[in-house]
């Protein structure tokens, strides 16, 4: 699909865009790393971004919460522009969930404790309740037996898995994950996975930065392929895999898909 | 053995540690707070406080202790009248202890941010990505965690304090140890070894047990990742 019928298949939905880039671009140093970039989310939609790596697509996930500064352009979550530094970017910030590759759970703190933090400190819930609704989401990812230890005593999928339950722990618009599976051993790939499927289903809103094609198939409702800072392909999983536009994504994906 | 004794008898020598001991409890403390200070604004999101919190670390990390100590009693306390008490014991010992703090906190900032240096960027970036602000991620996240890593150098810090303790004699502390060592040098020139060996031995049995709480603690309270 082209980016033009995309844009008018964006305008024909009447839910409204949780996420808005309008003509982005950012610079490191010399490196034009986003060029005018353009994307809209719907609310409840699952967008995958694939690419080659160095394509800008980590860069464009860490930018929609600010973790990244843009050089110029728009980004808006549900209709507000992105805050500069402050109070009210670490207010956005708390609607948005974000899922790292090297989790990044806190190392000083328990497992419990890394999911209640932020709705205590931050949206200042009582203890209790926030524990009580941890320990639901660390259940709902299959770690609730863990909840008393550390970080570091837990496998990576088992680690990312609690990533994902205190992300959700802020009742997030919308979820970030940039590569979350990257950085673990292939058989804990599977257990990440199934919980972003799960969550897909559930109608959350994801925006996931992935090399997991298995995932873009089952779970996208769209995805665009990004090379050299650019957005060059926007489609339903079907259009991408089995009619891609350009040389680029052809030869990405027979790169990819070919073992 | 007798010149030992007799020292020990004519000089109150544990009084004279008992002063550095002071000193140095107030220097580290009031150093502490200010070298903490410093280095939340050395790693704050705002460009001045950094940049002011990296002026004091460079001034006073390259200027002599005793520049300062001196300047505290002939520029603060003679020319600017800044004055503890009218006691001029009290008065001169906390002047020192200002000194030393003054000093010692850029060394506090430095062996902190080597601490901070250890924690994975990571952790500030999901402690931000989560909506908590600079303080809550600053406090929560990233000092408990860089406080293990910089156990060691707060440790050598510590040591190099009551080292430098013995400078307050130029700020004029007189009933510490460098000021009572020069007094005992001058009236007994009998006994210099003696001298000699009973303010060394007695730096060396203060510091030892401060190496080993440091390899213990930073041992202990590894960040296991």
């Amino acid at each position: 699909m082209t980016a033009t019928t995309a844009t008018q298949q964006d305008a024909q939905g009447d839910d409204r865009y949780l996420v808005e880039l309008e003509h982005v671009e950012k610079h490191f140093g010399n490196l034009h790393v986003l060029r005018d970039i353009n994307l809209k989310v719907k609310k409840g939609e699952v967008l995958v971004i694939v690419g080659p790596s160095g394509s800008g697509k980590s860069t464009m996930c860490r930018t929609i919460n600010r973790l990244e500064t843009i050089d110029s352009g728009v980004i808006r979550i549900d209709g507000q522009p992105l805050p500069k530094e402050g109070r009210a970017l670490a207010q956005l910030r708390a609607e948005v969930g974000m899922v790292f590759q090297s989790f990044n759970l806190f190392a000083n703190k328990t497992i419990l404790d890394n999911v209640t933090l932020a709705p205590i400190k931050v949206r200042h819930m009582d203890r209790t309740q926030a524990e009580r609704e941890a320990m639901d989401l660390l259940a709902r990812v299959g770690v609730d037996s863990q909840a008393n230890k550390m970080p570091s005593q837990l496998s990576g999928g088992q680690q990312q898995r609690v990533a994902i339950a205190r992300a959700l722990a802020m009742h997030p618009k919308v979820m970030l994950f940039d590569e979350p599976t990257s950085a673990l051993d292939p058989e804990m790939v599977n257990e990440v996975l199934d919980v972003m499927v799960e969550l897909a289903h559930e109608g959350m809103t994801m925006l996931c930065v992935t090399h997991e094609m298995g995932f873009a198939r089952k779970a996208a409702d769209r995805i665009i392929f990004m090379a050299d800072g650019q957005i060059l392909e926007r489609g339903t999983p079907d259009e991408f895999f089995e009619h891609p536009q350009t040389e680029r994504a052809k030869d990405f994906l027979s790169k990819i898909l070919t073992h | 053995m007798e010149g030992f004794i007799s020292l020990f008898q004519q000089y109150n020598v544990p009084a004279a540690f008992l002063v550095n001991l002071e000193l140095t409890f107030w220097s580290a403390l009031f150093s502490a707070i200010l070298g903490i200070v410093l280095v939340l604004m050395r790693i704050s999101p705002i460009a001045s406080m950094r940049h002011v919190a990296g002026g004091y670390v460079e001034f006073f990390k390259n200027m002599p202790l005793t520049i300062i100590m001196v300047f505290m009693v002939l520029g603060a306390f003679a020319q600017l009248k800044l004055s503890f008490s009218d006691n001029f014991e009290t008065n001169f010992f906390w002047l020192a202890v200002v000194g030393l703090s003054l000093y010692t906190a850029a060394f506090v900032c430095e062996s902190l941010r080597s601490g901070i240096n250890t924690v994975p960027l990571g952790q500030a970036e999901a402690a931000r990505a989560m909506g908590l602000n600079f303080m809550q991620s600053a406090t929560l996240i990233i000092m408990p965690q860089a406080l293990r890593g910089s156990v060691a150098p707060l440790g050598n810090t510590l040591i190099a304090l009551l080292k430098n303790s013995t400078v307050a004699a130029a700020a004029s502390v007189a009933t510490e140890t460098s000021s009572l060592m020069s007094e005992m040098i001058e009236f007994r020139p009998d006994v210099i070894i003696q001298i000699f060996l009973i303010f060394a031995f007695g730096y060396v049995i203060l510091i030892i047990p401060i190496g080993l709480l440091t390899t213990f603690l930073s041992n202990k309270l590894a960040v296991r990742r």
